[in-house]
């Protein structure tokens, strides 16, 4: 269970990025993050990657208060970031050291199966499509079973059929070990798509507007009435989350001409 | 008859086996074999220019309509070269200038890989030492010529040590702005699978510098080259930059010119050991062409 107690992160030139983040992630659960640029999606991943500190507040997993990056917290960049010196097979044991090398060999070759790149274990990623790449990168942070894995809308680079064929790639790894899933997108029918949950987050200062859960029975269909149900429910959340913060200003004004009338 | 044919159908097989062989070898490998298959006839046109000059001026002390006293014809150049490496006099020199450059090389690439090193991964370092080596660098490197010769006498020391300082600078640079340069979306990386930071410097660091470093490494080279005959110059009594110097004295440009011609092959052989050695360092690079 992955929990954020008051959570808010400042940046040095006073940037309010996060304001006051309280959500509880279930195990095995898969939330999106969803929102408009700049409402603290990617940095919210990056306190829990522990690449980031927060300024003020707590995120927990299970019982244990994470503090810098966790063996137990796995994630997927934006980018593939892919170490080109390495072959697929080594990138994707990256982070497998302390293993031996049939155990690494046999995790490897399990998640190159599983994304469909066996016959690619030898080749620079150079050599690869962006598509590919991603699911490289996927499976880097699957091979050591993290128990949550945050994603950093890993898919916004690729088309769209790339994309749904990497939903389906990650949910087949998913499958196999259930860990919890953040994934942050701008994406709604992505979310819709993959998340148990979505929370819609508002700009300046991010903070959460909305939770809505997605209880579409997988595999989901996404030409059905539900998924398009959830996909309008979430586009209005979203769509009021960004109206919301245009009516401030308008607050303000009206108290500034209110100042000037006293 | 039949054995002919049946010669004829296994040829194909063969044929046919050696292609698809290749095909699998071309989707490994797509750029590199290409590369193989067709030779580049243009790579031809760099000489025609120079052969092109060299023939015209050979005709002209030919036919008399030059002296070729002071500009010797190629055929007097090469006639000199030979002469030279008949007596073993171009292996002695030669030798002397590549053990010049070699130690000269080793000292200044080692202290420039080890400070580049350190003022590249740590700002307090970069803050300590940078002011100083800049300032240093901007004093020309011959102008400390006087100073070594009176620390160090005239012997080998000295020319060692210019040549090193000349090799340090570009190493130290090359290899310091390598490690700021580095991705911070690599080194993120990095973090997150927990590296310390020896693992760091190993696993992601170290290789991702190395194109620029060989790069440094090879301006070093290049400048160690120019050094040594700044150093030979200085007073030496062998060395190839000695046999410029005595051609000059004595009068003989064929020997002068024999001379930069054993430069520039030594140079270029040395140059492409470096490329050689370190090709397989960087295989991984993704870049449109290689470089130079």
């Amino acid at each position: 269970m992955l929990t954020f107690e008051h959570l808010s992160k400042t940046y040095a030139d006073g940037t309010r990025a996060l304001s006051d983040i309280n959500l509880t992630v279930h195990e095995g659960e898969i939330v999106s993050l969803i929102g408009g640029s700049g409402c603290g999606k990617t940095t919210l991943l990056r306190l829990i990657a522990g690449l980031d500190r927060e300024s003020a507040g707590r995120i927990r997993l299970d019982d244990e208060v994470l503090s810098g990056p966790h063996p137990a917290v796995g994630i997927v960049f934006q980018e593939p970031r892919l170490l080109p010196w390495l072959s697929v097979f080594d990138n994707i044991a990256f982070g497998l050291d302390g293993l031996s090398a049939t155990e690494k060999k046999l995790r490897v070759t399990h998640a190159l199966e599983k994304i469909g790149l066996v016959e690619h274990a030898d080749r620079w990623p150079r050599d690869l499509s962006g598509g590919q790449q991603q699911r490289v990168s996927i499976a880097r942070a699957f091979v050591t079973n993290p128990k949550v894995l945050l994603l950093d809308e890993p898919f916004s680079a690729l088309d769209a059929f790339t994309r749904a064929s990497l939903h389906e790639h990650l949910l087949g790894l998913w499958e196999e070990t259930r860990p919890t899933v953040v994934l942050v997108t701008h994406d709604v029918q992505e979310a819709v798509t993959l998340a148990d949950r979505a929370v819609v987050m508002q700009p300046k200062p991010g903070r959460i507007f909305d939770e809505l859960p997605l209880t579409l029975s997988r595999p989901r269909d996404r030409t059905g009435l539900p998924f398009e149900t959830s996909v309008r429910r979430v586009l209005t959340a979203l769509d009021h989350s960004l109206k919301a913060p245009q009516a401030q200003p308008q607050r303000e004004r009206d108290r500034q001409a209110a100042a000037l009338w006293w | 008859m039949t054995l002919s044919r049946e010669s004829a159908v296994t040829g194909n097989a063969v044929s046919q086996a050696w292609s698809s062989h290749e095909g699998a070898a071309a989707l490994a490998a797509p750029t590199s074999t290409e590369k193989r298959r067709v030779f580049d006839w243009r790579i031809l046109l760099g000489f025609f220019l120079p052969v092109a000059i060299a023939l015209l001026w050979e005709a002209a002390v030919t036919f008399g309509l030059a002296e070729g006293r002071l500009v010797p014809p190629p055929s007097r150049i090469i006639a000199m070269l030979w002469g030279l490496a008949q007596t073993g006099e171009l292996r002695t020199h030669a030798w002397m200038t590549l053990w010049r450059v070699l130690v000269g090389f080793v000292i200044g690439s080692l202290s420039g890989i080890v400070l580049g090193a350190l003022s590249g991964s740590s700002k307090t370092m970069r803050q300590l030492l940078d002011p100083t080596l800049q300032a240093l660098r901007a004093i020309p490197s011959i102008a400390w010529v006087p100073l070594f010769i009176l620390w160090l006498g005239i012997f080998e020391a000295s020319k060692v040590a210019l040549i090193a300082i000349g090799v340090f600078f570009p190493v130290y640079l090359g290899i310091a702005g390598a490690i700021l340069s580095v991705d911070r979306k690599l080194v993120e990386v990095g973090h997150v699978f927990r590296l310390s930071r020896v693992q760091l410097a190993r696993r992601i660091l170290l290789p991702a510098v190395l194109p620029e470093a060989v790069i440094a490494l090879r301006s070093g080279l290049g400048l160690g080259f120019m050094f040594v005959v700044a150093a030979e110059f200085m007073g030496a009594s062998e060395g190839l930059g000695y046999l410029l110097v005595d051609g000059q004295q004595m009068g003989k440009p064929d020997q002068i010119l024999a001379a930069i011609i054993a430069f520039a092959l030594l140079g270029k052989t040395a140059d492409s050991l470096l490329v050689v050695a370190a090709k397989p360092l960087v295989r991984w690079q993704d870049t449109v062409r290689e470089r130079l």
